[in-house]
């Protein structure tokens, strides 16, 4: 297929998938990676992103499927602008992760695996993030917050409104 | 930016260059990096393999497996090109010292690689991060693009006329991946189901090759054997356990943080002295020493040297170093549903034995915990748990079940005592 001309994605994320098919001494390397990025682009990985990365490596939506519902950070709906993933492991669970996750629901007025009506805040639980010396953690897309307090969320999410309205962009 | 801590009795190897500004190349180079990839150079492969097998470094991901030996099983001859794997996948419970790695000291990563290679005859390494550590994987990706413009990596490193070339690579979420056969998998885009053993990856591993996988703070302590010398690094540990460990240590201490101490040091004074002691006062239940799959000490068997040898003899294991403290008002019966819930969360779901084991043993767990269990079910949770053990694929089998038995074993008086319709004893999520 000629990528160029009908890639649904930016021309620079074409680009970068253009790139890694030939980084990896196999193709289908690229598989994992360029999900993710296909991810961050548009929120999730829809058909036709299943299709355009299938093709680009050469293999069946369906081999795409199946890789992708086995790693957890990638998913087929929508999530928030701001995806906030509250780590409730049992280092975090230890210092008040669960606390940390009940505030986000309060504040948020949602429920976990839910997106606000605004569609600016998702909410998940999520297993260890890899901060445990620094607990309780959570992600915010890519983002760590560290040494989480109950009194701090409504402050994190403050800050990411003003992103959204000061950036306009992801 | 997590926070750093310090200690006077901490041994700085491995993290002698945290915040010290190490991530940019020149830096890293003036605080005495790639003088070691250097020395092997001049040195050659044997003596590499050699300096290793001396320096008793044993492998940082939690099996312990002696690093020199493990890379003397590559076959010198290959039809295949050969691999280095770097394991920075991180992803058990209780663990953060990789994610510290990545951040503070990218380059060190980048040289143990390289030195790795050599020593095999490797052309091409992988570093494969989480998926969560998106930044982590920036940092590294520069860094690498910063030794390649140096002359470092590519066509001929360091003008000796040797081939090599890194690859960064993310995850996606999946603590299986960590496994060492289930990372390659994913390495070659598949999903992250483990592979049968025999062949190990030393002689059929990524793409087919012969191939050397290592925790990322065991290739970011190659430089450091090789500079300090075999003999100088294994001093500073106890005996066949060369070095130190970045311990990790959370859960409910006064200062918890990723502290780097010899082999071997004492695990109650990691928790009174290093750590500061239970915080707020209380008294100590339970630790974990060495992440979630390791079966927990009580407090009277926490005057041990924190070694491969010694946790094992204490009859837990050392594994990845993170130490989780737990004070005497945890449930440890939710500590456990919670422990085994992330396991049956992460199965794969390719072997019968953790599939059915994690998600029973959850269900039954969790049902207890809640008020409506019956008195058959303690016995139930250890019998399911003791027919996991050794009967799977990869270890994470082994890695939920362990910590289920100990809990059952240590604390059954906890467990009997939610029987009956009796609430939880403990406040929630204590």
């Amino acid at each position: 297929m000629n990528t160029e001309t009908i890639s649904i994605f930016t021309p620079a994320t074409a680009a970068r998938f253009d790139a890694l098919v030939l980084k990896y001494p196999v193709k289908r390397s690229a598989l994992i990676p360029m999900m993710l990025y296909a991810q961050d682009e548009i929120g999730y990985l829809s058909d036709a992103a299943i299709l355009e990365i299938a093709q680009r490596i050469g293999i069946t939506e369906l081999d795409v499927r199946s890789v992708a519902s086995y790693y957890s950070m990638l998913r087929f709906k929508p999530a928030g602008r701001y995806n906030v993933q509250v780590c409730t492991n049992i280092c975090c669970m230890l210092r008040g992760g669960y606390d940390i996750l009940d505030r986000f629901k309060e504040e948020l007025h949602i429920g976990t695996k839910e997106t606000t009506a605004d569609g600016m805040f998702s909410l998940e639980e999520v297993e260890c993030i890899g901060a445990c010396s620094w607990a309780p953690a959570i992600q915010v897309n890519y983002d760590f917050h560290d040494e989480l307090k109950p009194e701090l969320v409504s402050g994190i999410l403050d800050a990411y409104r003003g992103k959204a309205s000061s950036k306009g962009g992801r | 930016m997590p926070r750093l801590v310090s200690h006077p009795d901490e041994v700085k190897i491995v993290s002698r260059r945290f915040g010290q500004g190490a991530a940019n190349i020149d830096r890293y180079i003036e605080l005495g990096g790639y003088q070691a990839v250097k020395k092997c150079l001049a040195q050659g492969p044997e003596w590499v393999i050699d300096e290793m097998k001396a320096s008793n470094l044993r492998g940082r991901g939690g099996a312990g497996f002696p690093t020199g030996l493990k890379w003397s099983f590559v076959p010198k001859q290959s039809a295949k090109p050969k691999y280095v794997l770097v394991n920075g996948d991180e992803s058990e419970p209780c663990t953060c010292k990789d994610h510290l790695i990545f951040l503070h000291d990218p380059h060190s990563v980048i040289e143990g690689t390289i030195i790795a290679g050599l020593a095999i005859g490797a052309k091409m390494g992988f570093i494969y991060l989480r998926g969560e550590y998106r930044y982590l994987l920036e940092i590294m990706e520069k860094a690498v693009a910063d030794a390649y413009a140096k002359g470092f990596l590519g066509k001929d490193i360091f003008g000796s006329g040797n081939e090599f070339e890194i690859i960064t690579q993310t995850g996606a979420g999946a603590y299986e991946v960590g496994e060492e056969s289930a990372l390659m998998e994913s390495l070659e885009g598949k999903r992250g189901v483990p592979r049968i053993k025999p062949p190990f990856p030393a002689v059929v591993g990524l793409y087919g090759g012969p191939t050397v996988i290592n925790n990322a703070e065991t290739i970011a302590t190659v430089p450091h054997v090789i500079t300090m010398g075999a003999a100088a690094f294994s001093a500073v540990g106890s005996p066949r356990n060369g070095g130190t460990r970045l311990f990790g240590i959370s859960g409910h201490v006064e200062k918890p943080g990723v502290y780097e101490l010899p082999m071997g040091y004492n695990l109650k004074k990691i928790v009174y002295e290093v750590a500061g002691g239970v915080w707020k006062g209380r008294g100590l239940k339970a630790v974990i020493p060495g992440g979630s799959s390791t079966p927990c000490l009580l407090p009277d068997e926490i005057d041990i040297g924190m070694d491969f040898d010694q946790v094992g003899k204490a009859g837990s294991m050392l594994g990845s170093a993170g130490v989780c403290v737990i004070d005497d008002q945890t449930c440890i019966v939710e500590f456990a549903q919670r422990t085994i819930a992330f396991y049956q969360h992460e199965s794969c779901g390719w072997c019968i034995p953790c599939r059915e084991g994690t998600d029973w043993i959850k269900k039954t767990i969790t049902r207890l915990h809640a008020g409506f269990g019956e008195a058959k079910d303690i016995d139930n949770i250890k019998y399911i748990g003791e027919n996991m053990l050794g009967r799977t694929f990869c270890p994470l089998g082994d890695a939920a079940a362990m910590p289920t038995l100990a809990f059952v074993k240590k604390f059954r008086k906890e467990f009997e005592d939610h029987l009956n319709g009796k609430p939880c004893p403990f406040a929630k999520h204590a």
